[in-house]
């Protein structure tokens, strides 16, 4: 076991898929020389040359395209959108296409491609630095999204994510890149797409959540802890295919349900899930199922104060807890 | 401007930890001296512990949830030079590590770049804002919910299907809401009036299961506080019956009155602790503690009353308690206990117990054996007065009449007293209780 934390952990998972699989190459903008802005590619241009690590220019429509030519020709090219927030030009190749290539193929062909995607705030990243964008993929069937918190997690789901067949768009909270830090197993391993993770079991509610906010969800639960509150903590961990089982489960058990996310509310992952709770488990419903969410507000402010007001805190999770505890 | 800690204050000698509640003022906020800044809860009390000074809040060492030993610096404040010099306490803080989720960096770099983004204007910018509010997740209660009689669909599923009448159960949730758990809580009890259920129970019914409960902050304390009186002091026990027909026929004749003239219902336990009051003034020994190998004779008698609050057992204490009257015990003790069952007692309210009266008999008990109030050297409980057939000495000898009688049950420190000043304390108790006749007079 070595603690790392979330970007030595997707280094790490790169580094490895690159070693294993001779097709694995990655692409993107600042990749190669830079290291991307993150350095999660740092030393892999050194490693494994500018064939397999290739620097883009600042266009995201190609990005996807390429990745998509790539993949449907029987690479895997592993491409970074550089943020999130400018995604929306490769809109077309992923959802437009590589969605629908097995579907509309009837299984001839798939595409194997990933896009990882840094995105979130609390990073001062302003109005372009910082959005939570993970919803719109996640209501796209022919995609897989995944949203890892951990740097376990991380590395397991990212070694998944580049041997699935189809497209995957692999979320990284930029928050919790050097925030949180944990144990990684030597070697290879893989976590499933699409199986959620109770992180902290619990008896009096259930809260479902995923990315940097899971980390507050936990605080808040060992704060509660302590008041004789007793709360299960759910890292969904991908958000399609949702692990609904996992969630109807802990519900049934506990019968009160909150869902936490950066994300504003409208639309919503939660809305999702308090959907599928109402559809499943609604005779095991004690409570109304309670969202924490970021405010009705186009993109995350770029004022510090209004920064802080828009991110779901511990505090503020805690106190909806002890609400929904209480009702 | 100069920076001093701020201790949790010792409340009450037999203390030694409390838990910390909400803080009422965050790091940046100004505070005056005396304004509210933390709950704190012990087995005795739960308090708001005032600001010492006026300054400004600048740290904090102790979330909320930590248990935190008396004396122990809490937080931390900036104060003018004055105060500081003038403060009793200035010692710098050992602060405990910010209690955070362990994967968690503290101050990790997470800007753009990954390496170099350090805004330190914007962090000290943050540190720096007011209270918030506005933003806050919204906490206005459920009104349709909080007034009427409306059942979740777990609650009405698991009433339906092991015959609960809801109407029946009590609600514990929000506004009285009948939860899960109350309806669990019935099953487990099992319900009195509905034949078996004729089904099989399904798969997810909790029917025999054991239920986990996480013990409030109060309970915990009250839980250590016993199991440090009985691991440290060695309990020896005895009863004594009291004759307490001439008290209740002074009570029934006189509680008219003595309303009227007083302002206070002639209880009971005003009797018994005036009684018990005197009987430790003429006992010392009673009213002692064992410390560091020594018996520390206490100079006041501070009868402290065992009193059942909501979220658990609280002593409330009546200073000086031998120094006063019927009258001035009756008056005193009810406000005391009102507080105590509203959660509301204040730090003097708990402050200073010397011995502790516990009315078990208010339950219905007939007979106790009591954990001693640690460091106190004894404990009594007066039992239910019930009528029942006496010997007693009568103009024609030995006779038997019906005559209103009282355990009284004392539990002692043997390291202090022995059966003989037991037995002489609780004699004197007695003759007290049984010296009341129905026109003695009331002060």
């Amino acid at each position: 076991m070595a603690e790392m934390t979330v970007i030595e952990a997707v280094r790490e998972a790169l580094r490895e898929e690159m070693e294993r699989d001779p097709v694995v190459f990655t692409m993107g903008e600042d990749i190669g020389a830079r290291g991307g802005v993150f350095l999660a590619t740092e030393g892999l241009l050194d490693q494994f040359g500018p064939e397999r690590v290739i620097d883009t220019p600042l266009a995201e429509a190609a990005i996807g395209g390429i990745a998509l030519g790539a993949a449907v020709n029987g690479m895997r090219p592993v491409a970074e959108i550089e943020f999130g927030d400018f995604i929306w030009p490769a809109v077309n190749q992923i959802i437009g296409e590589a969605a629908r290539v097995r579907y509309g193929t009837q299984g001839r062909r798939t595409a194997p491609l990933v896009l990882r995607v840094p995105y979130g705030g609390g990073v001062r990243g302003g109005l372009f630095h910082s959005q939570s964008i993970e919803v719109a993929f996640s209501h796209q069937p022919g995609l897989k999204v995944v949203a890892p918190a951990t740097p376990y997690d991380a590395k397991g789901l990212l070694k998944s994510a580049i041997r699935d067949d189809d497209p995957v768009i692999f979320f990284e909270h930029k928050r919790t890149y050097r925030l949180v830090k944990g144990d990684v197993p030597e070697g290879d391993y893989t976590i499933p797409i699409g199986k959620a993770d109770v992180k902290r079991t619990g008896t009096d509610l259930t809260v479902v959540s995923y990315g940097l906010v899971l980390h507050y969800c936990l605080e808040a639960a060992e704060t509660l802890m302590a008041e004789g509150i007793d709360v299960e903590v759910i890292d969904l961990r991908t958000l399609r295919p949702l692990d609904t089982d996992t969630v109807l489960e802990s519900v049934r058990k506990t019968s009160k349900a909150m869902i936490v996310h950066e994300d504003t509310k409208a639309g919503g992952i939660g809305g999702e899930i308090a959907a599928v709770i109402a559809e499943e488990a609604f005779e095991d419903l004690d409570a109304p199922v309670k969202r924490v969410a970021g405010p009705e507000v186009p993109a995350m402010p770029f004022s510090p104060l209004l920064e802080a007001e828009f991110m779901p805190s511990a505090e503020k999770i805690a106190a909806a807890m002890r609400e929904l505890a209480a009702y | 401007m100069a920076t001093i800690g701020i201790e949790l204050p010792q409340v009450g000698e037999s203390v030694t930890e409390a838990v910390i509640g909400k803080w009422l003022k965050q790091p940046g906020d100004t505070v005056e001296k005396f304004d509210a800044l933390v709950e704190v809860v012990t087995d005795k009390v739960s308090m708001e512990f005032p600001a010492p000074h006026t300054g400004t809040l600048t740290s904090i060492f102790a979330a909320e949830g930590d248990t935190v030993p008396m004396g122990a610096v809490i937080a931390e404040m900036e104060v003018d030079k004055a105060t500081a010099e003038g403060a009793a306490s200035e010692q710098q803080a050992e602060a405990p590590a910010p209690n955070r989720v362990g994967t968690l960096i503290q101050g990790a770099n997470v800007g753009p770049t990954g390496g170099t983004f350090k805004d330190t204007a914007l962090e000290e910018q943050l540190a720096n804002r007011p209270p918030q509010a506005s933003l806050a997740p919204d906490s206005t209660p459920n009104t349709a919910q909080a007034t009427g009689r409306v059942y979740s669909p777990v609650v009405s599923r698991l009433a339906a299907a092991n015959g609960i009448d809801l109407a029946t159960v009590t609600g514990t949730g929000r506004g009285g809401r009948v939860t899960k758990q109350d309806v669990q809580a019935q099953m487990a009890t099992g319900p009195s009036t509905i034949p078996a259920p004729t089904q099989p129970l399904t798969e997810d019914s909790t029917v025999g299961e054991d239920r986990v409960i996480q013990p409030s902050p109060i309970r915990r304390m009250i839980a250590d506080h016993m199991v440090k009186s009985v691991s440290e002091i060695p309990h020896a026990w005895s009863t004594v019956e009291v004759d307490m027909t001439g008290l209740v026929a002074c009570r029934t004749a006189q509680r008219h009155l003595f309303l009227e003239r007083h302002g206070a219902d002639l209880t009971f336990l005003a009797f018994t602790a005036h009684a018990v009051a005197r009987a430790l003034r003429d006992n010392p020994l009673v009213n002692s503690s064992w410390e560091d190998g020594k018996i520390c004779l206490k100079g006041r008698v501070n009868l402290g009353l065992a009193v059942a609050a909501p979220d658990g057992l609280v002593v409330p204490v009546i200073q000086d308690a031998d120094r006063e009257g019927i009258s001035g015990l009756a008056q005193r003790i009810a406000p005391l206990v009102e507080r105590a069952r509203s959660g509301s007692l204040t730090l003097p309210d708990v402050q200073g117990g010397t011995f502790t009266l516990n009315n078990t008999g208010a339950l219905g008990s007939v007979l106790g054996g009591a954990i001693i109030n640690h460091p106190q050297a004894a404990i009594v409980t007066t039992e239910s007065i019930v009528k029942r057939p006496v010997v007693i000495f009568g103009p024609g000898g030995d006779a038997i009449a019906i005559r209103s009688m009282m355990n009284i049950c004392l539990s002692f420190d043997h390291r202090i007293i022995d059966g003989a000043e037991a037995s002489e304390f609780m004699q004197s108790f007695k003759r007290e209780l049984e010296a009341w006749t129905a026109d003695s007079e009331l002060n």
